[in-house]
């Protein structure tokens, strides 16, 4: 492949003739050592990753470990009590998982049947120019920065939501789920779109030409034949909405209770750490804490990963 | 929703400022060694960080220092009294601001890593507790206040107001304020008080986020430093006993309003050089000015009489 591509920028250069197609001492040169060189570069900038994954996997362990050797584990799992500051300090991390669970179980109900529904109108239903229209409209709508859906959120959202459901504060895990599920949105939906539009087009011919109604084969046909990519799309949306810290940040509350609702105001572990972070003195117990926080997040995240790939291989065979 | 949007800038670009602002301060410095730079004139970088009460005067008191040394250059951050503390000690700020002492427990580490924190007072400073303006509510006592910030009471029937239910608000807890208010109110002044804010309480990430919650809902209550106090919200009249009194200048200064605190720069050691420079600056009368300008009390009694 890279040698073809050499050539083909080679002949775009020199004029026709035969000597176009010798290799010059250069090109030889080039050859013989840079390949090697670039192929290096490749390798190596392939294992850093894995290096990368690997040593922030045991950076976090690390100092997640040391909390271990104060804290009792079993306190920290199952404590319902968060109090970093108090004396002696509460670790418990179920109020904290809970709450991100709450947010992303409602951010996800939210955002994928409006994900999903969209994308199937942008490839199967809308005309043309409507199409193009939408799928720019979508790419701005990802370029929003979350800081800014925060605002919206405590300044606008936070009040409507007080009112339409009549709660004490709109500061609350609704709140965040719904701005979270914008947030999930564009990556649902133009992942989706190429999964639909990816379905080759005699799946629908010879859907059509048994008859089928457009519903029928968009309904029974193309959308389970992209299932896998729809899938994939899904997870991605999860693994965002997990991960997603200044919108939740600002607008759930970040009250560390037991939540018991979606209309309370609830913590995430992402806020959590963010809040505390900078406060946080090197070697503490509350520093090593947060990045026990930090673990138990990575390992959702890697868990809802590993789990989307196992989707993704079975769709395959 | 500007000033909202300074509340959450060192989100956005806390760690970038310093950078970008360094970059800044060298472009000046090497642009200007052309020209003649007296070798004696008091040139640098000085880092302060912490309090998000202060943050705004100590970014107008070292707007005018650097007027009046242009080669030396001061950047601002917030974060939390813990957060200027926490970096004093990771030596990655040269001045923290905090607007509480510093804990035993932190001092000790400060030392275990070798440094030497100094304390100093920079300004007076009341906590004001707000409510909404149509709220009917005027004063309550610290005892009241610890049973609304406790969970104990929870509608405001209850102090004789409308039938709404009590929301509490609270600074995150790398505030200093939400550790000062957690002493005073919380455990009422002892220390082995074992009570903590109710678990309902919103713990919002700056003093912005506590005036928009407040101006907007009926039912919430919170604190913060004078400094934030503005028409939007109605700060209340607090009253240890019988004795009621509202947050302002001179019963902050008389020690008559009960929660009232001094405000404080940690330096490593006894200020040098330029930072020896920026905290005389910061307790001239000059410096004092700001700190009032934005809402504080001032140290010196002098610059507190000026006032009209």
């Amino acid at each position: 492949m890279p040698e073809n591509s050499h050539e083909s920028v080679a002949s775009h250069t020199v004029p026709h003739g035969p000597e176009a197609d010798r290799p010059t001492f250069w090109t030889r040169t080039r050859r013989r050592i840079g390949e090697p060189v670039v192929e290096a570069c490749i390798r190596l900038s392939g294992l850093a990753v894995v290096a990368f994954v690997f040593l922030i996997f045991l950076f976090l362990l690390k100092d997640s470990l040391s909390l271990f050797r104060e804290y009792p584990l079993g306190q920290f799992l199952f404590g319902t009590q968060w109090l970093p500051i108090s004396d002696p300090p509460q670790f418990g991390v179920v109020p904290l998982l809970l709450g991100s669970l709450y947010v992303t179980a409602w951010a996800i109900l939210i955002c994928v049947p409006l994900g999903v529904g969209s994308a199937m109108f942008i490839s199967e239903v809308a005309p043309k120019h409507l199409k193009n229209v939408l799928k720019s409209l979508i790419e701005i709508l990802a370029s929003i920065p979350s800081v800014v859906l925060g605002f919206l959120g405590i300044i606008w959202l936070a009040p409507v939501l007080r009112n339409t459901f009549g709660l004490s504060t709109g500061m609350c895990g609704l709140t965040g789920s719904l701005l979270l599920a914008f947030m999930a949105l564009p990556t649902i939906i133009s992942i989706s779109e190429d999964a639909l539009t990816g379905v080759p087009r005699t799946y629908r011919e010879a859907a059509y030409g048994l008859g089928a109604t457009r519903w029928q084969t968009l309904w029974r046909i193309v959308l389970p034949s992209a299932s896998s990519g729809i899938l994939a799309a899904v997870m991605l949306g999860i693994g965002r909405v997990v991960g997603e810290t200044m919108v939740v940040l600002m607008v759930t509350g970040n009250a560390p209770v037991m939540p018991r609702s979606i209309l309370q105001p609830l913590r995430t572990l992402t806020a959590t750490i963010a809040g505390e972070m900078g406060e946080t003195v090197g070697g503490s117990e509350h520093y090593f804490a947060l990045f026990a926080v930090g673990l138990v997040l990575f390992a959702i995240t890697f868990a809802i990963n590993f789990v989307a790939d196992l989707f993704l291989r079975r769709a395959r065979k | 929703m500007l000033q909202a949007i300074e509340g959450y800038s060192q989100y956005i670009m806390g760690p970038r400022i310093p950078t970008f602002l360094m970059l800044a301060w060298a472009a000046v410095v090497l642009g200007g060694c052309g020209e003649s730079l007296d070798p004696n004139e008091p040139q640098g970088f000085i880092q302060t960080k912490g309090s998000d009460t202060m943050v705004n005067a100590i970014q107008m008191v070292s707007e005018e220092f650097m007027k009046e040394y242009p080669h030396i250059f001061v950047a601002v951050t917030g974060g939390g009294s813990g957060v200027g503390i926490a970096s004093l000690i990771n030596q990655t700020c040269e001045v923290a601001t905090a607007s509480r002492d510093m804990k035993p427990k932190e001092i000790e580490m400060a030392l275990q890593r070798g440094v030497n924190p100094k304390e100093i007072v920079i300004a007076y400073d009341g906590v004001a507790v707000i409510v909404n303006k149509n709220n009917p509510i005027e004063k309550l006592t610290i005892e009241e206040l610890h049973r609304i910030f406790t969970g104990k009471a929870t509608n405001w029937r209850q102090f004789g107001g409308r039938d709404v239910p009590i929301v509490t608000l609270s600074r995150e807890v790398s505030s200093g304020t939400h550790l000062y208010f957690k002493e005073e109110v919380i455990q009422l002044g002892q220390k082995d008080n074992k009570e903590e804010f109710s678990k309902e309480t919103l713990l919002l990430t700056s003093s912005q986020a506590i005036v928009e919650e407040v101006a907007g809902n009926e039912g919430a209550i919170g604190y913060l430093g004078m400094g934030y106090l503005s028409e939007r919200t109605k700060a209340l009249w607090v009253g240890k006993g019988q004795e009621f009194h509202p947050p302002d200048i001179e019963n902050v200064l008389q020690k008559t309003y009960p929660l009232s605190r001094p405000l404080y720069a940690y330096t490593n050691g006894e200020p040098q050089g330029i930072v020896r420079r920026f905290i005389d600056f910061m307790l001239s009368p000059k410096g004092q000015r700001q700190f009032m300008e934005t809402g504080f009390v001032p140290v010196g009694e002098t610059v507190a009489r000026e006032q009209p």
